[in-house]
Order: C-alpha cells, then sequence, then structure tokens
C-alpha cells in the first residue's frame, strides 16, 4: 500500500478525477499508456506484424527472465542499495546447473541421463547456490559495510568468470527435456489449461477486490463508489481473458504437430490443431510477482525494506536490524537470478558461456524505467516486470522494423536516461518524494 | 488515557538509574562518569549546550550506543541495552529529535514500524493498524487526517504527533523526549506541555531534554546540568532560579557551590 500510495501524491485538495475515484496509480497508468504507444506505433511500421499472437507470444516469453530479477532489483534499490552482478550471478546459476544435469549427476553419481530426478536436483543446486552467493555478497554489504556498487562490480568479474571456469567455456548442452519445459514455447499450458487459469486467476482477482472493500467497510473507513469498483473489475477481467485469449491464438505450427504424432506413432487428424496458451514461464514469472508483492506490501520484511529505505536511521532506531535485512535481500535476489537462470537457459537449450551478458543493465533499467527511485523508498513489483516488458518490445519492435543493432542499443540508452527524467519532473510537479 | 493500567509504577519509585557512564568517539570523552537517575511520575530535564553529551547520554539509555563503562539499572535491576529493542523490553521509549519517521510510510506503518500488529497468516494487517492510529491520534491531536498519505506530506506539528503516538501508544514506562517542541508553534508547544503532565499523572518518568531553560523550570521536577561531556550537577528545579541553571551550563558552576 505505501509505495503505491508514494506515487500519487494528490496536489492539495483538489476535486478527485475519474481515475483518482478509481484509486489507480497515474505512474502506472503512465507506463501503461507509454507500453501501448510504444505496441501501436511498432505495430504500424511493422504491418501489423508486431502485434499478432506469435510476436506478442515471443514478447512475452522473452522478457520473462529479465523480469525476475527485476522485481528482486527493486527490494535492493528501494533500500539504497544496486546489484551490477546478477547478469554475471544468472551465468554462475546457470552454468552450475547445466553441469550438474549433465555432468555430475549423471556421471560423478551414476543416476545416467534422463533420470526424472535430474531436473530438480539441479534446480534445488541452482537456487543453493544463488541463495548462498547472495548471501554472502550482502553480508559484504550488510555487516561489513562495503558499498554494493564495489561489492557487486567486483561480484561482475568474479561470477562471470567462476561460470568460464566450472565450464571451461563451452557450450553445455542439450538441457534435460524436463528442464527445457522452464524456458517458454517446449513448455505450455495448452488450449483448455490456460482458460482454466485464467478464470481462476480472475476469481481470485475478484475475491481480493471483495475483500479488500469488506475490511475497509468493517473498519468504517471510506471506500469508492460501486461502479468504480465494477469499472476495476472489468478492466481486471479484460486484462486477464485477453492475454489468455492472445497465447491461445497462437497455435502450433502444422509441421511441428505432425511430428509430435509422428513421435508418439500415431497420425494426425486431418484439421486438427492446437494452441500454445501460457507458457510455463510466464505463470512463474505471475507467481512470482505475486508472492514478491505480497512480500513487498503484507509482510514485516517488506515493510522494512521500504522504512529503511525512507530512513535507514529511523529503521535502525525502531529496532530493526537492518544488516540481517541487507543480506536477506541480497540472498532474496540471488535465488532471484537462479530462477532467471532456469528460464533463460532452458530457452536456449544449453548454457552458452556469454548467458546473461549486460543483463545487470537491462534489470536496473527495468526497475528505473518501472518506477523504483535510486534514492530509495519508493518503488513497485508489477511497475518493475512493466518496465521490463517496454524495454523488451522496443528492442524486438526495432529488430523487426529492421533498426541496425547499434542504433537500437543507441535508442534503449536513450530511453532508460528519458524516463528517468519523465519520472523527476513528475514526481516534481506531484509534489512526491 | 493512552496507557492500559498494566504494569504501572508506583509514584516515586526509581525507574532508572544510570551509574558512571562513560563513551567516547575516537579519544573525545563524549560522556564521561555522568550519573543521572528518574523516578515514576517525575520529569528530569537534560541540559546543556550542544555538545555537551546529554543526546548521547540519552542514546545509551535508548540503546542507541553502547556505553564503554558504567551500569544501567531499571527498576533496580541491572539492564543490558545492545539495541533498540533491548530498550522496548524495558518499556523505554524514544521521542527523537530528528523523530526518527520513514518518510515514504503513512502514519498507521511508522507507528507500528518494528511492532506491526499481524493476521493470523502473519500477514501485517494494515486495516487494524490505521484503526488503531485513528484512535489514539483522536485524543493526541484531533485535526490529524492524513492516515493514508506518506508522513513526507505532513506538517511539522503533525509528523511530530505521530512519533510521540509512537512512543506513548506501546504502554511507556520511561519516555525520552529529545528536543520534543524544538520544531513546534506556540500552539503545539502548549499540547506537548499539557501530554507531558497528563503522562506524569500516569506514573511515567520522563527524561526530557532541552535546550530552553523556560521550559525546563515550567514542565521539570528535577534538573542534570551537562558541560563538556561531565555532569555539572543535578538540581531540584523549585530549588534554583533561571540564573543558577544559566550559570551551571554556561560556567559549569553548580549554584550550591557559590552559598559554600
Amino acid at each position: 500500500m505505501d509505495q503505491s500510495k508514494t506515487g500519487t501524491a494528490p496536489a492539495g485538495p483538489a476535486r478527485k478525477n475519474f481515475f483518482q475515484t478509481l484509486e489507480i496509480d497515474m505512474r502506472l497508468l503512465g507506463m501503461v499508456g507509454a507500453f501501448i504507444l510504444v505496441c501501436l506505433v511498432f505495430n504500424v511500421l511493422t504491418d501489423g506484424r508486431f502485434l499478432t499472437p506469435r510476436n506478442i507470444f515471443n514478447l512475452t516469453i522473452q522478457t520473462v527472465s529479465v523480469a525476475i530479477m527485476a522485481t528482486g532489483m527493486v527490494f535492493i534499490i528501494v533500500t539504497r542499495h544496486i546489484d551490477l552482478s546478477v547478469g554475471a550471478l544468472l551465468a554462475t546459476c546457470s552454468a552450475v546447473m547445466a553441469m550438474t544435469q549433465t555432468s555430475w549427476l549423471p556421471d560423478a553419481l551414476g543416476l545416467g541421463l534422463g533420470h526424472p530426478l535430474i531436473p530438480w536436483l539441479s534446480i534445488i543446486v541452482g537456487l543453493l547456490t544463488g541463495i548462498a552467493i547472495g548471501a554472502f555478497q550482502g553480508w559484504l554489504v550488510g555487516y561489513l559495510a562495503i558499498p554494493a556498487f564495489i561489492v557487486t562490480l567486483g561480484g561482475l568479474l568474479v561470477w562471470r568468470n567462476v561460470a568460464w571456469y566450472i565450464t571451461s567455456g563451452k557450450t553445455i548442452g542439450p538441457l534435460d527435456e524436463t528442464f527445457q519445459k522452464f524456458g517458454g514455447i517446449n513448455g505450455t499450458l495448452g488450449n483448455t489449461a490456460s482458460w482454466v487459469v485464467g478464470i481462476i486467476a480472475l476469481l481470485a482477482a475478484l475475491y481480493g477486490l471483495f475483500n479488500a472493500r469488506r475490511n475497509k467497510v468493517k473498519h468504517g473507513f471510506p471506500v469508492k463508489p460501486m461502479w468504480a469498483e465494477g469499472v476495476v473489475a472489468a478492466i481486471m477481467a479484460i486484462a486477464i481473458l485477453g492475454f489468455v485469449a492472445i497465447l491461445n491464438a497462437y497455435e502450433i505450427p502444422t509441421r511441428r504437430l505432425e511430428r509430435i504424432f509422428e513421435l508418439r506413432g500415431e497420425t494426425m487428424p486431418e484439421g486438427f490443431t492446437q494452441s500454445y496458451g501460457i507458457p510455463y514461464s510466464v505463470l512463474l514469472l505471475i507467481a512470482l510477482a505475486i508472492g514478491m508483492t505480497i512480500l513487498a506490501r503484507r509482510t514485516r520484511f517488506g515493510r522494512y525494506i521500504f522504512a529503511t529505505g525512507g530512513n535507514p536511521d529511523a529503521a535502525e532506531l525502531s529496532g530493526i536490524n537492518t544488516r540481517w535485512l541487507t543480506v536477506k535481500i541480497f540472498a532474496l535476489m540471488g535465488a532471484l537470478c537462479a530462477i532467471s537462470a532456469v528460464v533463460a537457459s532452458a530457452r536456449l537449450t544449453n548454457h552458452s558461456n556469454d548467458i546473461g551478458t549486460l543483463d545487470e543493465l537491462r534489470v536496473i533499467a527495468a526497475a528505473v524505467i518501472g518506477g523504483t527511485a535510486l534514492a530509495g523508498g519508493v518503488g513497485t513489483i508489477h511497475g518493475a516486470i512493466l518496465g521490463a516488458l517496454i524495454m523488451q518490445s522496443l528492442q524486438s519492435g526495432m529488430a523487426m522494423v529492421g533498426v541496425d543493432a547499434p542504433l537500437q542499443n543507441i535508442v534503449v540508452g536513450g530511453v532508460l536516461v528519458l524516463a528517468v527524467l519523465i519520472d523527476i519532473i513528475y514526481r516534481k510537479r506531484t509534489g512526491g518524494a | 488515557m493512552i496507557m492500559a493500567d498494566t504494569n504501572k509504577a508506583a509514584v516515586g519509585e526509581k525507574l532508572v538509574e544510570m551509574r558512571d557512564i562513560c563513551i567516547s568517539f575516537g579519544g573525545v570523552h563524549a560522556v564521561d562518569h555522568v550519573s543521572v537517575d528518574l523516578h515514576a511520575g517525575e520529569v528530569v530535564g537534560l541540559l546543556g549546550h550542544n555538545g555537551a553529551g546529554k543526546s548521547t547520554l540519552i542514546k545509551i539509555l535508548s540503546g542507541a550506543y553502547q556505553a564503554d563503562s558504567g551500569d544501567i539499572l531499571i527498576r533496580g535491576e541491572k539492564a543490558t541495552i545492545t539495541n533498540p529493542r533491548d530498550a522496548r523490553r524495558y518499556k523505554i521509549e524514544t521521542i527523537y529529535q530528528t523523530l526518527a519517521l520513514a518518510d515514504n510510510l503513512d502514519a498507521a506503518s511508522n507507528l507500528f514500524l518494528g511492532r506491526e500488529l499481524v493476521t493470523s497468516f502473519g500477514l501485517v494487517d494494515d486495516d487494524a493498524m490505521e484503526a488503531e492510529t485513528r484512535k489514539i491520534m483522536s485524543k493526541l491531536n484531533p485535526n490529524f487526517k492524513k492516515f493514508n498519505e506518506p508522513v513526507s506530506a505532513l506538517s511539522g506539528g503533525q509528523r511530530q504527533s505521530v512519533a510521540i503516538a509512537r512512543a506513548v501508544y506501546f504502554d511507556a514506562q520511561i519516555l525520552i523526549m529529545d528536543e520534543p517542541t524544538a520544531a513546534l508553534g506556540p500552539h503545539e508547544t502548549q499540547m506537548v506541555a499539557e501530554l507531558i503532565e497528563q503522562l506524569k499523572a500516569q506514573g511515567i518518568g520522563i527524561f526530557l531534554i532541552s535546550h530552553d531553560i523556560h521550559d525546563v523550570m515550567k514542565l521539570c521536577d528535577r534538573a542534570s546540568v551537562m558541560k563538556n561531556g561531565q555532569l555539572v550537577g543535578t538540581v531540584d528545579v523549585d530549588d534554583v532560579t533561571d540564573d543558577d541553571l544559566l550559570g551551571m551550563i554556561i560556567l559549569g558552576k553548580k549554584p550550591g557551590g557559590a552559598n559554600a
């Protein structure tokens, strides 16, 4: 609650406009507007190829890895730290997991390739690696008081090259079949299951709305008018079901389906179609986003993160152990890097030596474009994910239009600076922090 | 009015005794063999120039600093206070001069910071905390209306009332107020003075750090004066004049010494 509120400090007792009545964060609205604008412009420039189900599907799965890490970066930046090592940490986790499933488990432990436990054990090993490295960096920052910038700048070099060392710089693959399902196109829910998930998500969202209103009424707090609740509910329904419909509209190519049937020793019935639906990786991102949002807004851990970011001295004087908090935040970041490593390497179907290169910049940019203030204390999880989506749309859109690679990066860099400038102007106008 | 009546100390009981406290920072004796005490239902003023060591002394009691040597006794028993959490366990609450508010959070989040109310699932219960905050604010500062805005959007007086509410909500027995009226207008200063009287009547002991001799003469029962990290002396406010206190602050001269 607190962080979204800081985004919408109203200027005096002005009468409420339409969006204020809906209690929609104006900054979020601005970002959604920018995102829609980017999509529409590229759709025109590509003669309608940008907003096809296929491209939207690809855009979504390309965003997942950076978006997952961006949710953790929000906590880091909110507490006035920075993590420059996330791309390198992703590489180390990816290397460890690749070696675990292709070499260490099958050979050293004698499980043999294709053993059903291999993907899960690999993921656990990867997670532990990420948590351990993250916690260690957090300890250096929190307890030894080395600036996070330095610790993670060192980490950027160290972990990038630990990954190199572990794999001898070789591409490790192909990865386990089950493991690959987390990558995107190789693991999707299909038509029916996607609709089921979409409807459950919608019901959960509506229940959340209802519950929030009931609690406010119970305590006698002001509530927004019923029609406003209805509009918010309608927006939710359109967004959730629309997203599912688009992903379901992307059908698996006929030739690929024929091959799947051939492998099973069957022949494909005439006119058979099958949708991809929601990829597991996207489901994972959504679950993490909900989890991280609950963590941010509804737990003591989250409250302490924002309090420490707002005023570290006050947090300390309120009895918050800010050093241990720092360790936990960096450990969480490490865990998220490991999860991103699963998604990123599974999408490529192998571990390559340059995996996650420059991801630290994409992740930080996503968080910052998403409204996370480097001064600390302000930031949202959904903002960071939207930031990642905007960045990825720009990059993919320019690639589709045929903009040269150097020009793409120049534009993305410029957009980052511009986004922060707009944010600063917005905050000044609204008198926010 | 605000506090529950449990654990209430009998008036006159000795709540705090700080004995022979020393602390130095980089060779500077910020607090040098200082002893002060505080009884239930009493207001003790701590006076002195900037840098005299009064804030440092009191931060040792509130757990922000740890003394190099010396003892702290709470209700006659030796207490170990190594961090602010320990101090809170001994029912010591502090209103810092800087207010120590997280500007990006709302009043309720600040009031309950470090002691959040949680639901049965262990999640923070914002609605319950807001309801409690509305209750206490209706008594402390009835004009307070901005419950859903970050405290950075509040006026100086409103911010002060959040800090005060935080200190008195949790059933404090020992209250430390560091320059509580420094940022306030005359009306709000009067409100704080009335609050101090009420809290006193409930048997709470208060250390009041102040620059302002008139505040101390008006609100305090006793005054301890510090200069250059050392205690000049502790006097009953009724026995001394403004000039005596000034003499202690500026010259480090005990009034009794002049008569002897």
